[in-house]
């Protein structure tokens, strides 16, 4: 048990978010997506449910989508995160991803909406890499970019749940910045 | 949630040294189980040992021609690697089979092995659980079970593994690497993971501060045809109601090699030992599949809620095998 004067332990870490670098001292219960909500201000990523079932709070870090819920921020010292905020560079840009959206009414209230989006960046980099899904054949030769039609967006899409299911207008949008 | 301390070792023995020194010490991994369990207060770690600056986040070829697959090598990475999804399909399969994109890159595989069981009693600290807190009762026995076990399952507990990765691991012979303050040691995959007996509170047979190090593929199996099949709720980011994993080798239209194993009915990866023996050396005929399988889920003991695995895991099996030892032609 913690006691009342000892402060919960805690360790100074340096991240870059969006591009710009913050040092901050973290309990080290902290979350990341506490950190870039409470701390940060940044409030894009979204809780949805706080246990990795819905993808609400997807950010990417290190170049990789991941559940922010589930991160622990001290892990994070040296690393390079990327929230939706930052998904159009450093200018008020949208990502053409975020204009897909738009065009494609692709939500309705919003709130699954910058997870659907790092997520789908995240995304798009994994197929480029070559990274299988499961709905891929399995005689796909290995390492080579997959091509993405719709039952590959919908698997990959998968970690992210849309409360309004905006889910048609979703798969649309990623497939126009694939075109 | 307590307060912990928390140290990223870059060694394995400063890290072993770490979690001897820490009473309530847990390693942590991708922390996709492991911070979830500590949001919901099942897991109170004093203090975390990280395991993600260890050197163990290579695939490598060894000259004998096994595959070696690092603890900290995130699933995704592991799917995607070129020699596992042309030697050993089923585990890319399995992978990809389980949880979703954003956890898949973070979760690992040491963490992989030993995540916790899904059962809700186990996650809900005011309900009992022999697991949780042994010698509270089996909330689950009596109560809701229908994604729980029916094979090999004790009166103390009836959870199931919930890894996919396991499963695909066990049939394919693959063992898991040890590294504890008294040395190295290694077991296949298969013998890992325990059944509930008389403690349920124990997953598998790692020792107390002890670190996977990683999993070995055999070279026996690479290259073999394999397959991975799930059944689940919806039809993506669900855990297995039953799923299994076929590595399987004809000569001569005989089964020359066979490795079956069940997930989602047991507290492990279930190796069908049974099945494997009645097929073996036999022409794949829908008569020889269907017997070796039924043989095996003779053992089956479903609770009152999901008597329908049995079945689900019959036509599972059926299917995979069907499709890597297509029946003989008919003369
Ligand atoms: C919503 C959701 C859906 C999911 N769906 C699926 C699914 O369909 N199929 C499936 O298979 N899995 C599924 N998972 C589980 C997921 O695969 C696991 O959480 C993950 O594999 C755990 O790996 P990790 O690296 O995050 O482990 P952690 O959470 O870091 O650790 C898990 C455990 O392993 C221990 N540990 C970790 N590494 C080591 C090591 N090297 N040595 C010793 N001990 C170690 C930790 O102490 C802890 O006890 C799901 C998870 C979530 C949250
Ligand atoms: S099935 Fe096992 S994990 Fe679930 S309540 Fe019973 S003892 Fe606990
Ligand atoms: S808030 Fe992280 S997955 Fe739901
Ligand atoms: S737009 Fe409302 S949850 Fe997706």
């Amino acid at each position: 048990m913690t006691s009342e004067n000892a402060p919960a332990p805690g360790s100074e870490i340096t991240l870059r978010v969006n591009g710009k670098p913050h040092t901050l001292y973290v309990d080290h219960r902290r979350v990341l997506l506490d950190l870039l909500r409470e701390d940060l201000g940044l409030t894009g990523a979204k809780k949805g449910c706080d246990h990795g079932q819905c993808g609400a709070c997807t950010v990417l870090a290190g170049g990789r989508r991941l559940n922010s819920c589930l991160l622990l921020a001290v892990t994070l010292d040296g690393a390079e995160v990327t929230t939706v905020e930052g998904l159009g560079g450093d200018g008020e840009e949208t990502h053409p991803l975020q204009r897909a959206f738009l065009d494609r009414d692709a939500f309705q209230c919003g709130y699954c909406t910058p997870g659907q989006l790092c997520s789908a960046v995240g995304m798009l980099a994994e197929a480029a890499a070559g990274h299988p899904s499961h709905v891929t054949d399995p005689a796909a030769p290995s390492g080579r970019p997959v091509a993405l039609d719709r039952p590959e967006i919908r698997e990959r899409m998968s970690g992210n749940l849309c409360r309004c299911g905006a889910y048609p207008g979703i798969v649309a949008a990623v497939e126009d910045v694939i075109e | 949630m307590n307060g912990f301390g928390y140290l990223r070792p870059t060694t394995l023995q400063e890290a072993a040294e770490a979690y001897a020194a820490h009473p309530g010490a847990r390693y942590l991994a991708g922390g996709t189980n492991l911070v979830d369990l500590m949001k919901l207060g099942v897991e109170r770690p004093a203090f975390l040992v990280d395991v993600g600056a260890l050197p163990l986040d290579g695939i490598e070829e060894l000259p004998n021609g096994s595959l070696r697959a690092g603890a900290t090598v995130r699933n995704s990475d592991l799917a995607a690697d070129p020699r596992v999804r042309d030697r050993y399909p089923a585990l890319s399969q399995a992978l990809l089979a389980g949880a979703s994109g954003q956890l898949r890159n973070a979760a690992t595989t040491g963490g992989n092995l030993l995540q916790r069981t899904r059962c809700p009693y186990f996650q809900a600290l005011d309900k009992p659980c022999n697991k949780r807190d042994p010698g509270s009762g089996c909330g689950a026995l009596e109560g809701v079970h229908r994604d729980h076990a029916v094979l090999g399952w004790s009166e103390r507990c009836v959870a199931t593994h919930p890894s996919d990765m396991a499963v695909a691991l066990a049939a394919l012979d693959a063992e898991v690497e040890l590294y504890g303050t008294d040395g190295t040691r290694s077991m296949p995959v298969a013998d890992f993971h325990r059944l509930p007996g008389e403690h349920p509170e124990r997953d598998t047979e790692i020792r107390p501060g002890e670190i996977v190090t990683g999993v070995l593929l055999p070279a026996a199996t690479a290259g073999m045809p394999s397959a991975y099949r799930k059944a689940r709720d919806r039809a993506s980011y669900a855990f297995a109601l039953a799923s299994v994993a076929v590595v399987l080798r004809l000569a001569d239209g005989a089964i020359e090699h066979v490795g079956l194993a069940f997930g989602g009915l047991a507290h492990k990866p279930w190796r069908a030992r049974r099945a494997e023996e009645a097929l073996r050396g036999a022409a794949p005929t829908p008569a020889a599949l269907e017997r070796a399988v039924d043989l095996e889920l003779a053992a089956a003991r479903p609770l009152e809620e999901n008597a329908y695995k049995v079945p689900l895991a019959r036509n599972l099996a059926l299917d995979v095998l069907g499709r890597l030892a297509p029946a003989p032609a008919v003369a």
